[in-house]
């Protein structure tokens, strides 16, 4: 996590900086649990997905695909969302 | 309204990586505010929790345009960006359409801003201006605001062996933004995405200046269970606590009516700074609580009748 | 003396309104407060004629005005406001955070007394107080100089190398509600001097460009540093635009301006240092001292920030004894707040003159040849006898 970090001749003036450029920076690591999700409980309704504060909900062609751990801090909303059930909370493996 | 399959498929403009707690409501609300508008967007946010939370440099949560300048100032920011947008447009410099969103949390909004955002809507630039609601000063550590309910424990409305936390109600802030006569004001809850999606395509489409209040739980000062943050505020607006309404031109319309009417406490039991309105010295208080959300809802009725 | 320009009678106002309809930017955003009202006043009616392409905000205070310049200038648009004193002092935090942001919005500020008590009279307390807020700061002695600094401070503010906001100043009503005669230039004339703002990365070339930027973010310890060094780079990089500048606006118009203006320095032993309205006054006493056979002179400071170090020490460190007229108190037990950096300047010179700071003229108290007079056998005492009897004198002041 540790940036190289430049000089004030090398930073770009101002504080410009690129938008979006925070998906460098992985919040996963805060995690105590960890949302389990099973496959085979999941209707892709993607209520988990518009719930995710962090956009650690990925999802492609309208379907629910993964979580994103690199981001995932572990607030357990999707679990609590999920009308099937198809997300569970586990303590996170350190 | 767009499914959420359709909303999927834009990109996320308020991306991952932001620095906000976990479970945190403010980063619901701009992750689903920035999926509502589907259209190129400049954003400027207040001081506060989702600006320090989201741009700490070198990393920038905001894949699109965004600028902060202080605290109390993000509609007058953005109000200078609008007017610069204009001209240039106007000069032919720029060929880009573009809207305009200001983000401010309560504090921002309804207390040290009120007279930025006043003037702005005033002027009646074409912009949305966003609170999202946390219900009190969250970044520098839960203080009062006016937007915290009666009752509520902060860290300067404490709860004591003599005061029940916080005196006062909190103010009608929706309704001094209609008062400006402005096309567009709207409540809104991330728990009720739908309905918070759909406002706010109607209000930056609104072609003058839109105000939405949204409810933006704070695991931390509120607190609550972090899983909870999207039911505690599905919970607020069936308790008639946060009632879904919009005002076009001036007139009220309920977005949402609860089936049934929950009395507060359901909302109230779930978050600690409320826990010592159980006590039964506060019984009056939480008596209180209960009639001016009552007080509140039939007028809100009456305001969505008579329109 | 000019090239082309047409002779008109002005007030300080008037010619900063002129100035600005000629520069015509692309967003004023701005509140009245007298002296300075009749600025945004003028301008208002220039845009409400279509006389400017100007998207005017007529902002709710002066807080907003500046967030509303801030804004703009952040999208790329030319942006200017004016203001005085009170509403100066409202801007305060925003004054700051406009140069952080390096966004080079020109100002013209009308100089007044701070309250309390109130007071909407001149002195030089208001922008004295934002001397550390990262502006250039260039002041005015008449109506005429006061329309070329603005017309000037566009193409400084904008300079690549540069990219700082310029307040240009005038003593309030002294300059601002006086009618002076002055060369306007014509419109064509101004608009070819400033050209068009130089091309950079803003929030809306950004979403045109879909590089989208973020401007304002939080830096904390580790880069917040780095980012200052920058601003206080950016003010050693103005010094020679600003004279480039000022060489080029003499070429096209015949009238030059340097950081100082001495007179009769070259072979004075005592001087007084002023800015603004009060250097011809003080011309005047030199003038008349002059002729009584004592060599005594006068600096003009034109350019305050940054803050002219080389002309001070070339211009100062030869004489006996020179005189700071402050026209704000520093409220500090010692001095005004030109006093220090003039002395700071001269202390590592073999050679340096006595210094003494007099304050004057507060809250729009006239300074009359007689005060400067009073100055100046002071000075010349401190000259004869090589020592100072007090090092702070406030002039102009019932006793």
């Amino acid at each position: 996590m540790e940036e190289k970090k430049a000089t004030w001749k090398e930073l770009p003036e101002a504080d410009v900086l690129e938008g979006g450029s925070s998906l460098q920076f992985k919040t996963g690591n805060w995690r105590s649990s960890k949302p389990l999700h099973h496959m085979d409980k999941c209707i892709h309704c993607l209520l988990c997905w518009i719930a995710c504060p962090d956009g650690a909900i990925v999802v492609k062609e309208g379907r629910f695909l993964a979580i994103n751990e690199d981001y995932c801090k572990g607030c357990g909303i999707c679990a609590h969302e999920c009308p099937k059930k198809a997300i569970e909370m586990i303590l996170e493996n350190k | 309204m767009p499914t959420l399959k359709e909303l999927s498929s834009r990109p996320e403009r308020f991306v991952s990586g932001h620095r906000l707690c976990p479970g945190c409501g403010a980063g619901i609300v701009a992750r689903q505010v920035m999926l509502a508008i589907n259209k190129p967007v400049v954003v400027g946010c207040a001081t506060g929790c989702l600006e320090v939370s989201s741009t700490i440099f070198p990393y920038s949560a905001w894949k699109t345009p965004w600028v902060h300048s202080a605290f109390e100032n993000a509609a007058a920011t953005i109000s200078g960006a609008v007017a610069a947008y204009q001209s240039l447009k106007k000069q032919g410099r720029i060929s880009q359409e573009a809207v305009f969103v200001a983000f401010g949390g309560d504090g921002g909004t309804y207390d040290i801003g009120l007279q930025s955002l006043s003037g702005a809507a005033e002027r009646g630039h074409r912009m949305l201006y966003i609170c999202y609601d946390n219900q009190a000063y969250m970044n520098t550590g839960i203080q009062r605001s006016s937007a915290t309910p009666l009752g509520a424990h902060t860290t300067t409305s404490p709860a004591g062996r003599v005061l029940p936390g916080k005196l006062q109600h909190s103010k009608d802030l929706p309704a001094i933004m209609v008062a400006h006569g402005i096309p567009y004001v709207a409540t809104a809850v991330p728990g009720r995405w739908n309905d918070l999606v759909t406002k706010v395509d109607k209000a930056v489409n609104c072609g003058g200046f839109a105000f939405m209040d949204i409810l933006s739980p704070c695991r931390l000062g509120w607190p609550h269970e972090p899983a909870l943050t999207m039911e505690i505020t599905r919970l607020a607006v069936e308790t008639c606590i946060w009632p879904l309404y919009e005002v076009v031109e001036g007139k009220y319309r309920l977005t949402y009516r609860p089936k049934e009417k929950k009395p507060v406490t359901e909302w109230l039991k779930l978050q600690r700074r409320f826990s010592h309105l159980f006590k039964p010295e506060n019984a009056s208080l939480l008596e209180e609580f209960q009639k001016s959300i009552d007080r509140g809802w039939e007028q809100l009725l009456k305001k969505c009748e008579s329109a | 003396m000019g090239q082309n320009g047409k002779k008109v009678a002005k007030t300080g106002n008037e010619a900063f309104a002129e100035a600005m309809r000629q520069i015509n930017p692309d967003v004023v955003a701005a509140y009245p407060i007298t002296p300075a009202t009749e600025i945004v006043q003028i301008f208002s009616q220039f845009v409400a004629d279509g006389a400017v392409k100007t998207e005017f905000v007529p902002a709710e205070s002066e807080h907003s005005a500046m967030s509303a310049c801030i804004g703009a200038s952040a999208c790329g648009a030319r942006s200017m406001t004016g203001t005085s004193a009170q509403g100066l002092a409202l801007m305060w935090e925003m004054l700051y955070i406009a140069a952080g942001l390096r966004l080079p919005i020109v100002m013209a500020v009308v100089n007044r007394a701070l309250s309390a008590p109130i007071n909407i009279h001149c002195d030089h307390s208001d922008t004295m107080g934002a001397r550390d807020a990262g502006w250039i700061q260039i002041f005015s002695e008449n109506v005429q100089e006061a329309y070329d600094n603005l017309i000037q401070a566009v193409r400084i503010a904008e300079h690549p190398e540069v990219r700082l906001p310029v307040m240009a100043t005038t003593d309030g009503f002294i300059l601002s509600h006086c009618l002076e005669t002055m060369e306007m230039l014509s419109d064509e004339q101004v608009r070819q001097f400033i050209g068009p703002v130089p091309a950079r990365e803003n929030l809306l070339s950004s979403l045109e460009n879909n590089r989208p930027i973020t401007l304002g973010a939080l830096d904390l310890q580790d880069y917040y540093f780095e980012h200052r060094r920058q601003v206080a780079e950016a003010m050693v990089k103005a010094g020679p635009v600003i004279s480039g500048v000022a060489e080029e606006f003499g070429q096209r118009f015949g009238r030059t301006y340097g950081f100082v203006e001495p007179y009769r320095l070259d072979d004075a032993e005592v001087a007084v240092v002023v800015m603004g309205s009060t250097t011809g006054t003080a011309r005047e006493v030199v003038d008349k001292l002059r002729s009584a056979g004592q060599k005594v002179g006068v600096l003009k400071i034109r350019v305050f920030r940054p803050f002219p170090v080389e002309e001070i020490v070339r211009t100062l460190s030869p004489l006996k004894a020179v005189g700071i007229m402050d026209r704000a108190d520093g409220l500090n037990a010692f001095c005004g707040p030109l006093y220090p950096e003039i002395s700071a300047a001269l202390y590592d010179e073999a050679s340096r003159p006595k210094l003494v700071d007099f304050i004057y003229g507060l809250g729009g108290r006239d300074v009359s040849p007689a005060n400067i007079e009073e100055i100046f056998s002071d000075l010349l005492q401190v000259a004869r006898t090589g020592k100072k009897n007090f090092n702070l004198k406030y002039t102009g002041v019932r006793e």
